[in-house]
């Protein structure tokens, strides 16, 4: 052991400086050669990366499939939203707003930090429950979660405007913000992890028992992270809001939570620059397909329509990637972190084939 | 008073289809522990299967057997391709799988279809409704309720009697004490999503009837019902899913019926509700089956 924690520093730093700077790259290129479309794409994809990190966050750590974040996702959206629309958009976008919340109107950072905590109260409420599930049932409880924010927002229509579009909300996200914002994601993910949070979370998530045996409380440990988690997933959710200033509930559902989804666990769910390079990944393969979609409808060669083609081809690479590689293309090892570590790998690994039905 | 019977007949008949759907759903979850999210669109499957022959000469009958049998060769085309590649992988990656597979399908009806809802003709005879007494009773509800019934005792008779159904249900215990006594695994899963393509079928060509109408996301609904049914009536059981399922339909037609009129739109939100709660405080669900599933706190 003593040998092999001889680089502890560069294994620890190392991944946060290769995902930083990879993020750095793609931001300077797109501002210095980009074009209006690319860089929306890239604003997008920032903010996807501050809502996977925030899922990796939990799902990662813990090993329980969540569905609901995207619904904290849209809560934050949401909530930000009502934050910050100015009040004479108020009156024409939601005509019958409570009074109370009629005149609010907040900068752009305190709006999202009221959303994402909407989002987080929203999770310590549910999470009470949820937390004391395992496996499937904690996964398909959270399914019904995401079912049940998205029946709420889409029909409460004094706040939300129904299952309508709600416009409005001023443009505050631009590329660099949600760029400073993904970074923030980075570190604090990369933090989380090495944290004794985060430790006492892998602990549980490898072997349930053994954790609860060494006393560790498993349900306080999955609760907290799923807070925070939220929280981050709240705070995207804001950020998204501010950029696409015009969304209905529906933009925020099973699409978008396939999508993420897809994201990490294309990436790696267990490691950060996993999860960040499936968003980066997913992301160009989406924005690519989507356009070769758009130039074969344009053009008219095929004798059906083409819409949905792009999900289709997306879905096909998923499960190819999970019968080959289920792990993720980074999967226990944050890229850079494998200096000096083959033989521990190697150790871990025999240990893990036990753990697995 | 006719408003009773009225209820219960439609409870009833709504109760025993979710309980087909639930049963569907749980024989696939019972042996790979895998709730498979493109259930739902085996409904869609069996509709458009209809919609598709329904200008044809076919006889109705003929064209919901052929649904049916479609709905099934789907169910087991999806294991073949889709799950068995991943059987040994994790839990989530599974799960994930049967998303994506959902996606497939749907987008493939968007494409080669249509994105809007397409109408199926229901013979008038169903959609008609019968006096007993002042109580207007759908003959649909009845065939409904009627061909439930049937199948599930079939299914039923299937588990307790026969063979494969021994199998099944001992595959559904204790999946690796089968394969060490030579039982075939892939043989057992495959027959697993036979049946569950059976009853997604059967109960398919009923919910379209009921509807009359078939989309791309049509499956939704009945996915949600039958996931919910599952989860409610007890995982580890065939009968806890028929008792899930009773108990979503009359849950369903009970609080359409009493709820007022401005918390309407948040049925779904009350019904997943109560799914949550039923789960902390009973998370094996009604019924409890012979293995509990892990869980801690």
């Amino acid at each position: 052991m003593t040998q092999l924690s001889r680089l502890p520093l560069a294994r620890k730093t190392l991944p946060v400086i290769i995902t930083l700077g990879a993020l750095v790259v793609i931001a300077v290129g797109v501002s210095l050669f980009g074009s209006t479309v690319t860089n929306r794409i890239v604003t997008v994809m920032f903010v996807h990366v501050v809502l996977v990190l925030g899922l990796q966050l939990f799902m990662g750590n813990s090993g329980i499939l969540s569905f609901a974040h995207v619904g904290f996702m849209a809560i934050g959206a949401y909530g930000s939203a009502l934050m910050s629309i100015p009040a004479e958009n108020k009156s024409r976008s939601l005509p019958n707003l409570y009074e109370p919340l009629m005149g609010v109107e907040l900068g752009f950072l305190p709006a999202i930090l009221v959303g994402a905590a909407t989002a987080g109260l929203f999770a310590a409420i549910t999470g009470v429950a949820l937390m004391r599930l395992s496996d499937t049932a904690a996964a398909i409880s959270s399914f019904a979660l995401l079912v049940i924010i998205n029946v709420v927002l889409s029909q409460w229509n004094e706040v939300t405007n129904g299952p309508r579009t709600l416009s409005g909300i001023l443009k505050y996200t631009d590329m660099w913000t949600a760029f400073g914002w993904a970074a923030i994601g980075v570190i604090v993910a990369f933090l989380f992890k090495e944290s004794s949070l985060g430790m006492k979370l892998r602990a549980s998530r490898d072997n349930l028992h053994a954790a609860d045996a060494i006393g560790i409380n498993v349900t306080r440990t999955r609760w907290i992270s799923f807070v925070f988690s939220a929280f981050i997933a709240g705070l995207a959710g804001g950020l998204w809001a501010h950029f696409i200033t015009s969304f209905q509930p529906d933009a925020l559902y099973f699409e978008m939570t396939f999508l993420v989804l897809m994201m990490l666990v294309v990436g790696g769910p267990h490691t950060i620059t996993g999860a960040t390079l499936g968003v980066i990944i997913v992301t160009v393969v989406n924005e690519g397909l989507r356009s070769i979609e758009n130039n074969l409808a344009l053009s008219g060669a095929l004798p059906f329509k083409t819409v949905g083609m792009t999900e289709i081809v997306l879905a096909v690479v998923l499960i190819i990637m999970l019968a080959l590689r289920p792990g993720g293309i980074i999967h226990t090892v944050e890229l850079g972190g494998g200096v000096g570590r083959r033989r521990e790998l190697q150790t871990s690994a025999s240990s893990q084939k036990g753990t697995r039905r | 008073m006719n408003e009773v019977l009225q209820v219960v007949v439609n409870a009833l008949s709504l109760g025993s289809l979710h309980a087909l759907l639930a049963l569907g759903l749980v024989m696939v979850f019972g042996i790979l522990k895998l709730v498979n999210f493109a259930y739902g669109e085996l409904i869609m499957v069996a509709g458009y299967t209809w919609f598709v022959l329904q200008p044809s000469w076919v006889p109705l009958i003929l064209i919901m057997l052929v649904a049916i049998v479609a709905v099934v060769i789907t169910s087991v085309a999806t294991e073949r391709i889709a799950f068995r590649p991943l059987r040994s992988g994790s839990m989530n990656a599974m799960l994930i799988t049967s998303f994506a597979v959902s996606t497939i399908l749907q987008s493939s009806a968007l494409i080669f279809v249509s994105p809007r809802p397409s109408v199926i003709n229901v013979p008038r005879g169903l959609t008609s409704y019968i006096s007993v007494g002042p109580a207007q009773i759908s003959v649909l509800n009845l065939v409904i309720f009627a061909v439930s019934i049937v199948t599930l005792l079939g299914l039923m008779l299937v588990m307790q009697k026969t063979r494969l159904g021994i199998t099944l249900r001992a595959a559904a215990d204790d999946f690796r004490m089968l394969q060490l006594l030579g039982i075939r695994a892939d043989q057992v899963i495959a027959t697993a999503f036979v049946i569950s393509g059976l009853l997604a079928g059967i109960a398919g060509v009923l919910w379209v009837s009921r509807i009359g109408m078939v989309w791309p996301t049509i499956g939704m609904t009945p996915l949600l019902i039958a996931i919910i049914a599952i989860v409610v009536g007890g995982m580890n059981s065939l009968k806890g899913a028929i008792v899930g399922g009773f108990f979503m339909g009359a849950l369903h037609i009970i609080m359409q019926t009493f709820l007022p009129q401005n918390l309407l739109a948040f049925l779904d939100a009350f019904i997943f509700g109560v799914v949550i709660l039923v789960l902390v405080f009973r998370p094996e669900g009604i019924v409890k089956g012979r293995f509990q599933t892990e869980r801690i706190g």
